[in-house]
């Protein structure tokens, strides 16, 4: 039965459940942590270097491969930026817990 | 490796990407969930490179990005990072574009077939256009968050309608690129373009003091683009990451409206509030204030057993996070307790008070939000706001002003409020702040970081 489906439903599914998953994990998010918070989904966005990965794939150069060459820089900056500022702002909130409170 | 264990690798990939967020519900959790983000990644481009064949192509552009974006990381102030998070955002939207079009230059490569069919076409035409939106309107948000651009809204006659008709032109072309045999660059070249134009569009209208909801928003766009290429691309966990994306940007546009009590529609169709400026409170008669030196406020504050602290934007741009921190450490030796409230609106971003106060090594139990802190208001000596405004107003309890019901700090019951500001003139909204000339309430002229330091000398 599942081999009848268009995948697109499937990938809808996948889409509703995901939205409801994000919901509720978000709301969950201490005020305190907003900007991290934009900062690791801004990463987490970054994700389409999947994307960018495979139009840069073929062997065969042609300027769709160049893009996608360009697209994988443009996402890398934020996988790497993403994380690794959001990384630096959490460990700020990190070093008064060893101190207590001053 | 095999389509299904590639498939799985995402599944993995997908749950390290919840299990980030979920990370965030706790300062002490929080850096795991950073980890767990990471692994997901690792993972994701791991997998996606055994489908590749261009190595040597692919590892040089991470490389190259990743050399970048970590001296970004670095080096970027805190007071900054409103503008670090548009410049980002900008980059996914820009990316989302990029592998749109080379999705419908070569179909083959992404595994879709030769000829694009009507569906696969339309969810490249969503990529394209959410990722061209949150291009243009990051670079927007991006200039107005760094100066370079001013933050007064920019509204002309038959502006909604001038948007309103370009998407439906833009939707047009979307029609015909869908119907057409063939693959229709013109009618995607159009299209793209266009969407280009209407994030520029949407954005300028939006004052300064709006931008933690244009930011959450452009966050969230990014995410729905990135879902919009899983689509094409027919990658759940794409679709996945980038809902999560979404889903978390929306909640905190929401969030931040109702800080601001304004409805959302209203903050994007924008025109609201300017960049300061004078009172333009139609009375006439000159209201009194009291005004002092920071030396007099240090003594008071010594003096006192409780002492709130309100920083708002003011804070950043002077960059006082230091001063402040200094100060209270000072207070508290005096045996006074001191403690700080955040609106959720304070600053340019949400959270961005939180960012700051935690730089300057301040320990997050003393810094409390709004609704934790506002019954403490009464029972508090000495309130200092720094750089706020509009947040301690009020006439957000005074029915029929421009600000009725929005949530603010209740600075004015406590028995003496100190207001650091640069001038008497008005805050975002364009209101005279009543707060100012109550007979408790003391004004300290000056630059915050300067006025601070002054009094951390006096103390």
């Amino acid at each position: 039965m599942i081999g009848d489906i268009d995948p697109l439903i499937i990938n809808l599914t996948i889409f509703v459940l995901a939205i409801f998953v994000g919901y509720h994990v978000v709301w969950n998010v201490t005020p305190a942590l907003h900007t991290p918070l934009m900062s690791v989904t801004n990463a987490i966005s970054s994700i389409i270097i999947v994307g960018a990965m495979l139009a840069a794939g073929p062997l065969d150069m042609d300027w769709g491969v160049w893009l996608g060459a360009v697209a994988v820089t443009l996402a890398a900056v934020n996988v790497f930026g993403g994380f690794l500022v959001s990384q630096r702002m959490l460990e700020m909130f990190k070093k008064k817990d060893k101190k207590g409170s001053a | 490796m095999s389509a299904n264990m590639v498939a799985l690798a995402y599944l993995v990939a997908s749950v390290f990407f919840i299990l980030a967020l979920k990370g965030l519900s706790s300062p002490e959790s929080a850096r795991r969930g950073n980890l767990f983000g990471i692994v997901g990644m690792i993972i994701a481009v791991a997998t996606t490179m055994t489908l590749t064949e261009n190595w040597m192509l692919i590892i040089g552009c991470i490389a190259i990005g990743g050399v970048i974006g970590t001296i970004i990381a670095k080096r970027v102030q805190m007071t900054a990072m409103p503008e670090l998070v548009a410049f980002m955002h900008s980059l996914v939207g820009l990316a989302a574009v990029f592998i749109a079009i080379a999705a419908i230059n070569n179909p083959v490569s992404f595994g879709l077939p030769e000829v694009l069919p009507p569906g696969s076409k339309l969810e490249l035409f969503l990529g394209t256009f959410i990722g061209a939106m949150t291009w243009s309107g990051s670079v927007i948000a991006f200039l107005k968050l760094s100066g370079r651009m001013s933050g007064t809204p920019v509204v002309f006659t038959g502006q909604h309608m001038l948007n309103l008709l370009l998407a439906i032109v833009m939707i047009g072309f979307g029609l015909w690129f869908f119907f057409s045999e063939t693959t229709n660059w013109t009618a995607f070249i159009v299209m793209t373009a266009i969407a280009f134009l209407l994030g520029f569009l949407i954005i300028i209208p939006i004052g300064g003091a709006d931008m933690p909801v244009v930011i959450s928003m452009l966050n969230s766009y990014s995410g729905w683009a990135a879902a919009g290429i899983g689509f094409s691309l027919g990658n759940p966990m794409l679709i996945i990451a980038g809902s999560l994306v979404g889903s978390s940007g929306a909640i905190l546009s929401y969030i931040m409206c109702k800080a601001m009590n304004r409805p959302f529609l209203s903050v994007i169709l924008g025109g609201f509030g300017s960049d300061g400026g004078t009172a333009t409170d139609g009375g006439g008669e000159q209201k009194n204030y009291r005004s002092g030196s920071a030396e007099d406020a240090a003594f008071l504050m010594g003096n006192s057993d409780s002492v709130i602290i309100i920083p708002g934007y003011g804070l950043a741009v002077a960059r006082a996070q230091h001063a402040v921190k200094e100060l209270a450490e000072m207070l508290h030796e005096k045996g006074v307790n001191v403690r700080f409230a955040i609106h959720p609106v304070a600053g340019r971003m949400p959270g961005h008070m939180n960012v700051l106060l935690a730089e300057a090594e301040i320990p997050y139990e003393q810094v409390l939000e709004m609704d934790e802190i506002n019954s403490d208001f009464s029972n508090t000596d000495v309130v200092l706001v720094l750089g706020a405004n509009d947040v301690v107003n009020p006439a957000a309890n005074v029915p029929g002003s421009p600000i009725y019901g929005m949530p603010i700090l209740e600075a004015h019951k406590a028995r003496t409020v100190m207001v650091v500001k640069r001038s008497m003139g008005v805050g975002y909204a364009g209101l005279d702040n009543d707060l100012f000339y109550m007979d408790k309430t003391m004004m300290i002229f000056g630059d915050a970081k300067k006025v601070v330091e002054s009094m951390v000398k006096a103390v």
